[in-house]
């Protein structure tokens, strides 16, 4: 024994599962191909800013090839197909998900900066049961309470966020081609990877050219797809910001809209709560996947009289947080995703302390390339500050107290978003009460950020529209 | 003095406010923070799939053998055989005069003397259970003079076991004083206090039962006799570490933990060293403040460092069977 302390070796996970081409085309009916005007742009690693690829950027001519094989996949095969041949194609996505499972989380990991242990343990496993939840809708949505023979709305033009590339994916492509829809799918523009690894899966499972088409680029290729005029549906996960553009830019259109943008979650912890598990849930709602999640607790209402009790403990753990690599297998707080937002998340934690708030952060080395940032706290912090009312998007906790249930009430849904809740308590009563209480779409109950393919998410107020999972999730792929 | 939900961070509580009295003692035991079952497991989970390699297993598997409390606890025991597990906690691996011993015999008490005179002198300590183990279903007589009886044979550390029925009466006053009877009659000799937490069943009676054998004086609290399924488990251990590293925060005294029972291979026991690592840290990252209860477990670890040290896997047959 060489001392007292537990240092743990480093245990990356192989890169070499994962087979990067230099340059990705456009994924349009059933094969790559070259953007029209031949533009690409790099996707980099986070965590090491190495470029790991080159990828197509489509252009509204690229755009509008991808809506037309979607259109003529529609009404040639899809939409004619009976339903049971469309759940054998889920299902058999969702099998290779499975078998390339290790292939996908080590990209994932690649190319967004989140931690191996929850690409593996969390991203990965519920891409999965999103494919498996939704083959099985596929034959039975006669039984959906929509009514008979429901219709599928047509093509589908989605467009997702980089916090959970592939997840995303399957939170909007699962149920679109369960009911029926095609799909032109743009990812974000700084994880566009395992899209384009999801597209050779699509190939791999013999799926009809033109049911999926991906189309990769940022923000003019969202913008052309979303106002495509043949498109029937709009998805949208993002900023509320781009939400707002977007329900302007659809509004008197015919295309049906689903909107799931940011969130300023408070999470509330009553002074009758598991404090041990209370804080693993703190940490698990704002620390998670670098706290780049919509619905993360990013507000901590504690009550008074167990505050520094509850601060300790927290600040005891986060002392053992491990900030590093994100193929290191005990890495729990990976890479911020781009320097772009690690702009944001600095400036609004300057504003934080210019605005009086105390901050702290435990003592970590953070590597010298790529981008990072320490898990930070903020107290001291009110309701009229800016870090406790707009969304940060990083691993920044605000931390505010309450007295009395009511209080803790009013100041949760004191926001402009209504995205997702917690509540520590051992009264279940309680529980009970909060939840009809809280204006969030989301209320968890001790525990946070807890994802299933059957239970339906969504927003309230600036958190968007439209509800993603289970049998509600449905509805926004069908003319219902 | 008041008892409250929570505790209070870093202020010295009284025992003698809080054993006042049977109510007063409930009242500070069902006082404390509730665990949440479903939580405690998925912490458990999670910081099960750490990933121990290279030269921190090497670490992490002579820190586990120095902590093995190396056990038979069977009808069948005899001066030979306990004869023959002390030759192995001097030398656990022949082969290897590297590999560091472990922290103590465990052994009925008329089985001390043997241990006692094979140990003497070495450092490897001789643990006893006592006080009518693994029941405990004798008079508080009889229990007393199971523990001096162990004591005056040579043994250095006591593992004696709750009434479990009483505690799970509600009857904890009865449980402390016989907790602190026992801490009496042990004398200088460490203690050590089964909880028998399979019998607990709830977490909420596990950190409840754990405070208890706390205040009354215990030097460790340990989860189990080995003779009640289930044994020790990660999350009863994680509910143990957090009580341990409360009470050092309230009443500012550090207590061992030992789980025993179940944990066979080497994987387990790091495991569980993750677990103390990222519960209560370096502090109880030694065989004074943690202890493994087991038997078959060391030979796992002796063929794991083996492996680590010639990169090959030797059979069963190259490490010693007693």
């Amino acid at each position: 024994m060489t001392g007292k302390k537990f240092e743990y070796a480093p245990a990356p996970e192989s890169r070499a599962i994962v087979d990067l081409k230099p340059s990705y085309g456009l994924f349009i009916n059933g094969e790559f191909v070259d953007p029209a005007d031949g533009r690409a742009f790099k996707t980099i690693s986070p965590a090491t800013e190495e470029v790991l690829a080159e990828v197509s950027e489509a252009g509204k001519a690229d755009v509008d090839r991808a809506v037309q094989a979607a259109r003529k996949a529609y009404d040639r095969v899809w939409s004619k197909m009976p339903a049971r041949e469309r759940g054998k194609y889920l299902y058999r996505i969702a099998r290779i998900l499975q078998e390339r499972a290790r292939e996908l989380a080590v990209l994932e990991s690649l190319d967004n900066g989140k931690p191996i242990r929850e690409s593996r343990d969390v991203d990965i496993p519920l891409v999965a049961a999103w494919f498996f939840y939704y083959a099985g809708w596929a034959d039975k949505l006669d039984h959906a309470g929509f009514g008979p023979s429901p219709r599928p709305l047509g093509v589908a033009g989605q467009v997702i966020p980089w916090n959970f590339p592939l997840l995303m994916l399957s939170w909007k492509i699962a149920p679109a081609l369960a009911a029926g829809n095609t799909i032109v799918l743009k990812p974000a523009e700084t994880t566009p990877l395992t899209a384009l690894l999801f597209a050779e899966i699509c190939q791999q499972a013999g799926l009809p050219p033109g049911v999926v088409n991906i189309v990769t680029g940022a923000g003019e290729t969202g913008r052309a797809l979303v106002e495509h005029p043949d498109v029937d549906k709009v998805a949208f996960t993002g900023s509320t910001e781009v939400g707002k553009m977007i329900a302007r830019s659809t509004a008197g259109s015919d295309k049906k809209v689903t909107l799931e943008l940011g969130g300023k979650a408070a999470n509330i912890v009553f002074d009758d709560a598991p404090v041990d598990q209370a804080v693993e849930g703190i940490v698990n709602g704002i620390f998670f996947n670098q706290g780049h999640v919509c619905c993360a607790g990013s507000r901590l209402l504690v009550q008074e009289s167990v505050y520094d009790e509850v601060l300790a403990s927290l600040k005891r753990r986060l002392g053992t947080l491990r900030v590093g690599d994100p193929l290191d297998k005990n890495t729990d707080i990976g890479a911020i995703n781009s320097a772009e937002q690690l702009a944001r998340i600095r400036e609004l934690s300057a504003v934080g302390e210019a605005e009086g708030a105390e901050r702290w952060a435990p003592p970590c080395d953070l590597p010298d390339k790529g981008f990072w940032f320490a898990p930070t706290l903020f107290t001291g912090v009110s309701q009229a500050h800016r870090i406790a009312r707009e969304e940060i998007f990083g691993p920044v906790l605000s931390v505010l107290t309450f007295r009395t249930p009511q209080e803790a009430v009013e100041k949760a849904n004191n926001t402009p978003y209504g995205l997702s809740a917690g509540v520590w308590t051992d009264k279940g009563s309680r529980i009970l009460w909060m939840a009809g209480q809280l204006r969030a779409g989301v209320v968890w109950a001790n525990t946070f950020n807890r994802f299933d393919p059957a239970s339906p998410f969504g927003g309230y107020k600036e958190s968007g529209y439209g509800r993603e999972g289970g049998r509600h999730g449905l509805e926004a792929y069908l003319d219902v | 003095m008041t008892t409250t939900a929570s505790l209070p961070v870093g202020q010295q509580l009284e025992v003698g406010d809080i054993v006042a009295s049977d109510a007063s003692l409930r009242r500070f035991l069902h006082g404390l923070p509730g665990v949440d079952q479903v939580g405690a497991e998925a912490r458990v989970a999670t910081l099960s799939t750490r990933s121990i390699k290279t030269t921190a297993k090497a670490w992490a598997i002579d820190l586990a053998i120095s902590m093995i409390d190396l056990t038979t606890l069977e009808g069948q025991d005899t001066p030979g055989k306990v004869r023959a597990l002390c030759a192995k906690a001097l030398r656990p691996d022949p082969a290897d005069q590297s590999t560091p011993r472990v922290a103590a015999i465990c052994v009925y008490p008329d089985m001390v003397p043997v241990a006692a005179h094979e140990l003497a002198g070495s450092g490897v300590h001789v643990a006893s259970v006592a006080t009518a183990f693994p029941s405990g279903r004798a008079a508080l007589p009889v229990k007393l003079a199971d523990t001096r009886d162990a004591v005056a044979a040579g043994a250095d550390e006591i593992d004696m076991v709750i009434d479990r029925g009483a505690f799970l009466s509600g009857r904890y006053l009865e449980v402390f004083e016989e907790i602190a009877a026992v801490r009496q009659a042990a004398g200088d000799a460490h203690l050590k206090v089964i909880l028998e937490t399979g019998e607990l069943v709830t977490y909420d009676n596990v950190r409840r039962a754990s405070w208890l054998a706390m205040l009354a004086g215990g030097d460790f609290i340990k989860t189990s006799t080995g003779k009640i399924s289930p044994a020790a488990t990660l999350p009863v251990t994680l509910v143990m570490l957090e009580a341990v590293r409360d009470f050092r925060d309230t009443m500012g005294r550090q207590v061992g933990v030992k789980p025993a029972g179940g944990i066979r291979t080497t994987k387990d026991a790091i495991k569980y060293l993750v677990l103390v690592n990222e519960t209560v840290g370096d502090d109880w990252l030694d065989p004074d403040w943690f202890r493994f209860g087991a038997s078959s477990l060391l030979n796992d670890l002796l063929m794991q460092r083996t492996k680590l040290t010639t990169g090959r896997y030797s059979g069963p047959d190259y490490f010693t069977l007693d």
